[in-house]
């Protein structure tokens, strides 16, 4: 309680001074670009070619793009509540399956330029966001708020978590079924290149355009509006926010919105790349949490380059790995980060 | 009428007991402290003050008011501010908008108040918009008290202000105290550095094991030969 | 009354006199105690095997097998978090792990034309018991390797880590076609003890006891294998109660309580925090063994995240975290809602029909929405369970109170 706070600088034995320098933000980047020159030169020696290593890197940062959706929210869910919300990854399915439902409502347009989508889409990502955003408030509102109050201990709250992923996925199973379905059957996807030999198709750039674009709109509202700037505050300390006097049940609040929407977006979005799965989600938890905890959890910029680097080091590994391993690509590069530096690129040492 | 008063205040963590029937006193203008040795419950007496400890026994008002278990946005709003040991600023927002998070609760605009507290820090001025995170345990003192005044409060609570901070500093944060007062403000602080703290406060209370032991006015505590002998070395 | 009644009695007694043994009051004398349990668990044993008719008797037999594999596993969870408050939701890498090594070590690697249908990494034809200790081995190696870097660390990155590892072990299991036949299912799994139901009979049994189960035939084997999960699952049960018990017991739970941290330094509590994780990954992976035996074929998708996760943590949360016959009674409750909504879903079909032509098919979804909405009110209303903690009141006397 009266405990002396410890002095600002320490000493430091040299064996600890290694650790710490090794445990230092540049070390992990290095290791990290390490991989990523580890996984170039174990294509170039099966003889892949680089174009197809390019394009897979130029494939990596549309999947960190939709990954970064989700990993903004669920990082800061994270840091405002402490809680890993692993419903996360269903949130993002079921943004997924309601724009399949609201394009059921919607007549079909013509497919726009060289996209495979009409304005339908478009007009089905719009109410499916807010919706997902709704979903996460009524989690909250049903569930975590109660739980809350009776001052449960954050596991139990985490326990929560996992049962509500479960109870989604079980409604999507029940409403859709378990067979994976497509936005638009039989429309050819063809890519095209871009530069340099590699090759995209049209869509995979409209994900990351607009990934791009609703990142930027998160930035200008955790860095521009007062209530951006108290979900903030609210991740890096709940304790100080709440005796500073923010409301932090409306910051909780306005954090599931918000972290909904994104995962809604982002769910929407990787269906339209790869197919609708009700397992889609709960596959995509793995990468979230990397990406999350490589950026530190509750910085929201962190998620950004943690999901860009899961996103990159996941579509490299492709070129010679089974497909199928992606998650568990992700799942090595959690575990490097939790052995040299568990919180984070961004956090301060101890902080984890 | 005093502003804050604390009687028979009996309170602690989980099943363990750490204070024990403690009354205190802040009167209007006043700074008063509360020393202690390590584990006397000083710390948990200013977090009960403010709320965040259930009283198991005992009264806490703020004027009139009873305050124990209103919520810590609450009392905010009725002028009593906190400032926590550790832990008290939030490290990824910059200065300014630290001090824009102790205006929460605010709607209007709050650009004055900030001048305000610049006017009191200058240092902080200078920075404003460097990520407190990155700065020195003085700076981050000074934030957070920033960030308590931004709410103009009738009475602050300090916890340890000078706890880390080199001797110059020290007598730089003790200085700022003093010109909050004098602005108005009454405090209420928590410290490790009885000799200083003494010299600054109107009135004192000694905390032992959880219990007062002695109360009465700075000066004169400083001339007690039992304080001396528990605190000053003497 | 007919020999194979009676044989059948004699088997389900085993079980059946150790649940009236328990339930007896402690006080009476063990020379009172043990005969009485037998007497009184033959009695419903017999009862039981001739006024129920022998398919619904079957099938209840296979139930409780089942019944008893989770309650292996809760009981291995149990000690991980009811104990210590470690938040694993990676069983399924322990189930599967164990399940795969034992079936690894027991089969024989098929040779031949069959090796073109059948790819396995290596086959031992090792006893039942030797392949359920390697699995038990294997998996706790396993939770060794998680464990070491991420138990101290914050609590969450362990369930994070947990996940991860289960997915990676689901994905090599549906991917490497050399180690265990790839996505087909590795068949051919041995029943312990089959030859006792079989024409030819135990090579190695006297004549005399084997003459014994000549009534039984192939199909009474369940009953069997009912016998050695229910012997599993008094061995462990009885080895836990002592453990929780004892210094180690004590331990675990001041770890999970946070309290004595001045006694203990950051070491000692990652320490007990890995014993208490490979301890109960053990168990889990004894647990995955008798599951593959049982099954004879198995594939990576019966390691789900939902049956080999999921259905567990309800089983122990409804039970009572922190209580060994918590962790029993609730795998027995929730398998038998889960099994029993799935005769509801059945007889509800036309309705469904009704409101969709789609909704029968989805049926089995909704007992996932049903267990899912449980877990979600044990938390929120009665998170201790249905029977909640046992609490230790004094450690030298070892005596208690509900």
């Amino acid at each position: 309680m009266d405990a002396m706070t410890p002095p600002l600088t320490t000493r430091r034995r040299p064996g600890e001074r290694l650790k710490g320098l090794l445990g230092s933000r540049w070390a992990l980047l290095t290791v990290l670009a390490l991989v990523v020159a580890g996984l170039w030169l174990m294509a170039s020696l099966q003889g892949i070619p680089g174009q197809r290593v390019l394009s897979l890197m130029v494939r990596g940062v549309m999947l960190g793009g939709i990954l970064a959706l989700g990993a903004i929210g669920l990082s800061l869910i994270f840091g405002v509540l402490r809680i890993p919300n692993f419903a996360h990854g269903d949130m993002m399915t079921s943004g997924a399956y309601l724009a399949l439902l609201a394009l059921s409502f919607i007549p079909l347009g013509a497919p726009l330029g060289p996209f495979s989508f009409g304005y339908e889409f478009l007009v089905a990502l719009v109410i499916a966001m807010p919706l997902v955003g709704l979903l996460g408030y009524a989690l909250d509102r049903l569930v975590f708020r109660r739980l809350r109050n009776q001052k449960s201990p954050p596991v139990i709250m985490a326990m929560a978590a996992l049962g509500s992923a479960f109870l989604i996925r079980s409604l999507i199973y029940v409403f859709w079924g378990a067979d994976f379905v497509f936005y638009y059957t039989g429309r050819p996807r063809p890519a095209f290149e871009l530069f340099a030999g590699i090759r995209v198709r049209p869509d995979q750039l409209f994900i990351l355009g607009l990934a791009l674009a609703m990142i930027i709109l998160v930035y200008l509202l955790l860095e521009r509006t007062k209530m951006g700037k108290a979900m903030r505050a609210t991740a890096d300390n709940p304790e100080l926010a709440r005796v500073t006097g923010i409301d932090t049940e409306s910051v909780i609040r306005w954090t599931w919105l918000i972290g909904g929407g994104l995962a809604g977006a982002g769910g929407v979005m990787y269906g339209l790349d790869a197919q609708l799965r009700p397992e889609m989600g709960w596959w995509l938890l793995l990468p979230l949490f990397a990406a999350v905890i490589l950026g530190t959890i509750g910085n929201a910029y962190g998620a950004l380059v943690g999901a860009l680097v899961i996103g990159i080091v996941w579509q490299v590994s492709t070129a010679f790995l089974n497909p199928a391993y992606g998650p568990g690509v992700a799942f090595m590069v959690l575990i490097l980060v939790l052995l040299f530096r568990p919180q984070g690129i961004f956090g301060k040492p101890g902080g984890a | 009428m005093a502003l804050l008063t604390i009687e028979g205040l009996t309170t602690g963590y989980g099943e363990m007991e750490v204070l024990r029937d403690v009354s205190l006193r802040v009167e209007e203008g006043e700074i008063v402290s509360i020393i202690g040795p390590n584990g006397a419950g000083k710390s948990t007496a200013m977090k009960a003050a403010f709320g965040l400890l259930e009283p198991w026994q005992g009264s806490i008002r703020l004027g009139e008011r009873t305050i124990s278990g209103l919520s810590a946005d609450k009392i905010v709003r009725l002028g009593m501010c906190y400032v926590p040991q550790t832990d008290n600023v939030f490290p990824s927002l910059t200065v300014e908008e630290n001090l824009e998070m102790g205006a929460f609760i605010l709607t209007g605009p709050i650009k004055e108040r900030k001048e305000r507290v610049f006017a009191l820090f200058p240092r902080l001025a200078e920075r404003r918009k460097q990520r407190a995170g990155k700065m020195s345990g003085g700076e981050r003192q000074m934030v957070a008290m920033g960030r308590a005044l931004m709410l103009d409060p009738k009475l602050l609570l300090l916890d340890e202000p000078s706890a880390g901070l080199a001797p110059l500093l020290v007598d730089m944060i003790f200085e700022r105290i003093r010109d909050i007062n004098a602005s108005g403000v009454s405090v209420l602080m928590v410290e490790q550095n009885a000799k200083k703290s003494l010299e600054l406060a109107h009135h004192a209370f000694v905390l032992v094991n959880g219990e007062n032991r002695i109360d009465g006015a700075g000066q004169a505590l400083l001339a007690d030969p039992e304080v001396g002998r528990l605190f000053l070395g003497g | 009354m007919s020999d194979v009644a009676l044989i059948k009695s004699l088997l389900l007694t085993i079980p059946l006199a150790f649940l009236v043994f328990r339930a007896l009051p402690a006080g009476l004398a063990l020379a009172a105690r043990l005969p009485l349990a037998l007497a009184l668990g033959w009695t419903v044993a017999l009862g039981v095997t001739l006024l129920v008719p022998t398919g619904v008797m079957s099938y209840l037999a296979s139930f409780a097998i089942v019944g008893s594999i989770y309650a292996v596993i809760a009981l291995g969870l149990n000690v991980q978090w009811g104990y210590t408050g470690l938040f694993n939701i990676g069983i399924a890498a322990f189930f599967a792990v164990g399940a795969f090594t034992s079936a690894l070590f027991t089969t024989t690697a098929p040779t031949g034309v069959a090796a073109g249908f059948t790819q396995q990494a290596f086959g031992l034809g090792a006893p039942f018991l030797v392949g359920v200790l390697a699995a038990g081995v294997v998996a706790g190696v396993l939770a060794a390797v998680v464990g070491g870097p991420t138990l101290r660390l914050r609590d969450d990155y362990l369930a994070i880590a947990t996940i991860g590892i289960a997915e990676l072990v689901r994905l090599v299991f549906q991917n490497e076609r050399w180690l265990a036949n790839g996505p087909q299912p590795l068949r051919g799994i041995p029943q312990p003890l089959v030859c006792l139901v079989r024409e030819a009979g135990c090579p190695w049994l006297p004549a005399p006891i084997m003459g014994l189960f000549a009534p039984l035939s192939p199909r009474d084997y369940t009953y069997v294998y009912l016998v050695i999960t229910a012997l599993f699952v008094i061995v462990t049960f009885m080895v836990l109660e002592r453990a929780v018990r004892s210094p180690w017991g004590r331990l675990l739970r001041a770890v999970r309580e946070e309290e004595d941290a001045a006694a203990m330094n950051g070491k000692d509590v990652a320490r007990i925090k890995l014993q208490a994780f490979v301890v109960g990954a053990v168990i889990m992976g004894m647990g995955g063994a008798l599951y593959a035996h049982y099954m004879v074929a198995i594939d990576y998708s019966h390691f789900d995240p939902l049956y080999a996760t999921f259905l567990i943590w309800v089983m122990l949360m409804l039970g009572g975290s922190g209580n060994n016959r918590g962790a029993i009674l609730g795998a027995f409750v929730i398998w038998g809602v889960w099994t029993g909504a799935a005769f509801a879903v059945d007889a509800l079909r036309p309705a469904l029909a009704a409101i969709s032509p789609e909704l029968p098919a989805r049926g089995p979804y909704l007992r996932l929405l049903l267990i899912a909405l449980l877990l979600i009110f044990i938390l929120l209303f009665r998170p201790k369970g249905l029977i909640g903690e046992e609490r230790f009141v004094s450690r030298h006397s070892g005596s208690r109170e509900a």
